[in-house]
């Protein structure tokens, strides 16, 4: 390449080519809208009078920010989604790793794994919104699962799954895990099939039993995975919308307690058209995902993954 | 002695194991398979209660459907069209991003792969307020170009694609096609396109399904009745006041909405799941 330096120029420059397209749609689709919604939460800028009259748009410095925080519901939102994140994060971690661990346990040799992680990923690529209907649907108070349980006689009365926040809050997490667990559960086996071998059969020389080998070894070797899991679910996890939406109808009922922020934002865009506002919660969930996403370019840049 | 013992415990794990896979299984595949039957039943034996076994409502449940309220082939068919350009679009750009940043040497190769991996993680929904300004600026309102282009950029797609390409394919290669005097355009599309065939089967599939299941975002572009997408129909039947409908056609209209996804997933199930695993944290 040295040699043809002159000829190897000539060719580089389709570097830039091919990269074109990208960066253009880049710029126009996600830079100047960042850029216009940051622009945006330092204005005043929203609908009156149920929409009769505009107000604004005048420029009101931060004062947007300091609303929001000071009128609370942004607290309300931030606690209602990570409650749902816990909700969803902590079982779905502990079933990935176990499904994990038996999947890439060659002494296990379990028969139909490949049908088994099919069946599992599966609920990752429903349509969250119809997933939403359906649970909706089988949870209503004279639904299936309510005449299901009054035939058993496990109650008598239907139970009404979505007028209390705790089953609301349970329907939304186990709608969450079912949908998330698979995708989980692939990314730790691979993990740990990259665990170097010998040192399962050391442990296994020196008499160690699945247990000691499991705690001590596969789970501090995979470490930096879990951490990338966690981070990348809870990034996820700030974005949860669909499931809660349909489920509520956009209420986030009982009482404003399965609300989420991506729903809080929402709600300004399309229906308070509460531009200034909507632009101060999306900068703060900017920043918020944008310090994650840093946590997450560090680990794998830690971890190498470059050849 | 100690063997046998080991033996044993082996046998009670890989018993424990059957078990909790079979519950985990259940709990995957029953809520279809009571979406399957409560769409074959009709409102009145809905209403009655519980049941597994199938009842025999099924076309006329579609019918009813079909001839209901909902545009639903309507809505099939903007899907269909928003999730195929999608699909194509994306992989062809993300293939041709990652093959700028893998074949070529260029001042800013480096800081451009940097710059893609930092922002792959920044949701869309932050900058959505922007976005819907931007298409009401543009007069793109209930038109599909803002969902289809913007898949053009797309960052998870281009790292699967050069983690794919550092196995795939040589520079010795490109290098023997400028020998024979092919342009670069043309060995992107006729040498490098073909070799990374597996990858863009699985990254098409993925985007097709991230699209064809995607409600937030066409919620915000797609008013008018003829341009709304199978997830805003969905949230629109939830919306009305659902127990004046007949439940048969809801159930129906969920599986119609789910059951293709279901279909191609069946069928290609078996390179879904290697290639997630492959495109995965670690190259």
């Amino acid at each position: 390449m040295n040699k043809t330096g002159g000829k190897a120029v000539r060719y580089n420059k389709w570097g830039y080519i091919f990269l074109a397209p990208f960066l253009i749609v880049f710029i126009i689709f996600q830079l100047i809208p960042l850029c216009t919604t940051i622009y945006n939460s330092f204005f005043e800028n929203y609908l009156a009078n149920g929409g009769i009259t505009q107000v604004g748009p005048n420029f009101i410095g931060l004062e947007n920010y300091k609303k929001l925080f000071e009128a609370g519901d942004i607290w309300v939102y931030t606690k209602n989604t990570m409650i749902l994140w816990i909700m969803c994060f902590i079982p779905q971690i502990l079933l990935s790793l176990l499904l994990g661990a038996w999947f890439s346990d060659v002494r296990l040799k379990l028969k139909g794994d490949g049908f088994f992680k099919a069946v599992i990923y599966l609920p990752n690529l429903i349509m969250a919104s119809a997933f939403s209907m359906l649970f909706f649907a089988l949870f209503a108070d004279t639904g299936p699962i309510n005449s299901l349980l009054q035939s058993l006689h496990i109650i008598d009365e239907p139970y009404k799954f979505l007028s209390n926040t705790g089953s609301t809050r349970t329907i939304i997490a186990f709608m969450n895990i079912l949908m998330w667990f698979g995708n989980t559960t692939i990314l730790l086996m691979a993990g740990m099939m990259g665990i170097d071998p010998s040192l399962f059969e050391a442990a296994e020389v020196d008499g160690a039993n699945a247990t000691q080998v499991f705690f001590r070894i596969t789970l501090p070797l995979l470490r930096p995975i879990l951490l990338y899991v966690m981070i990348t679910s809870l990034i996820g996890g700030l974005q949860l919308f669909d499931v809660p939406q349909i489920l509520t109808n956009g209420t986030g009922d009982p009482n404003r307690s399965s609300m989420t922020l991506i729903m809080f934002l929402n709600r300004h865009i399309q229906i308070s058209k509460n531009y200034g506002m909507a632009g101060a919660v999306s900068v703060l969930l900017f920043i918020i995902t944008g310090v994650l996403s840093l946590i997450v370019f560090k680990i794998n840049n830690a971890s190498g993954g470059k050849e | 002695m100690n063997k046998k013992k080991s033996l044993t415990g082996i046998h009670l794990r890989r018993f424990i194991a059957y078990i909790v896979l079979v519950i985990v299984t259940f709990f995957c595949l029953f809520w279809f398979y009571l979406l399957f039957v409560n769409a074959t039943r009709s409102n009145a034996a809905l209403s009655r209660g519980f049941s597994l076994i199938p009842g025999g409502f099924f076309l006329k449940n579609w019918t009813n459907l079909l001839h209901g309220t909902l545009p639903i082939m309507r809505g099939l068919a903007n899907s269909l069209i928003i999730a195929a350009f999608s699909a194509v679009l994306s992989v062809y750009f993300s293939t041709m991003t990652a093959y700028a940043i893998h074949a070529y040497d260029f001042k800013l190769k480096k800081f451009m792969f940097t710059f893609i991996l930092a922002i792959m993680m920044i949701p869309t929904q932050v900058t959505a307020l922007g976005f819907v300004q931007l298409v009401d600026k543009m007069g793109l309102e209930n038109s599909f170009i803002p969902l289809i282009v913007p898949t053009i950029a797309a960052p998870v797609t281009f790292f699967y694609m050069k983690q794919y390409m550092e196995s795939a394919l040589p520079l010795s290669l490109i290098e023997a096609a400028r020998i024979d005097g092919s342009g670069e355009f043309r060995t992107f599309n006729s040498i490098v396109l073909p070799l990374m065939k597996p990858a863009i089967a699985v990254q098409a599939i993925f985007t097709f399904v991230t699209s064809w299941n995607n409600y937030f975002t066409p919620a915000l572009i797609l008013h008018d009745d003829k341009k709304k997408t199978l997830p805003i129909l969905i949230a629109q039947l939830r919306s009305a006041d659902y127990l004046k409908f007949d439940m048969g056609q809801v159930y129906m209209m969920i599986a119609f909405s789910i059951f293709p996804v279901v279909v191609v997933y069946v069928i290609l199930s078996k390179n879904i799941v290697q290639g997630i695993a492959l495109g995965s944290v670690k190259g």
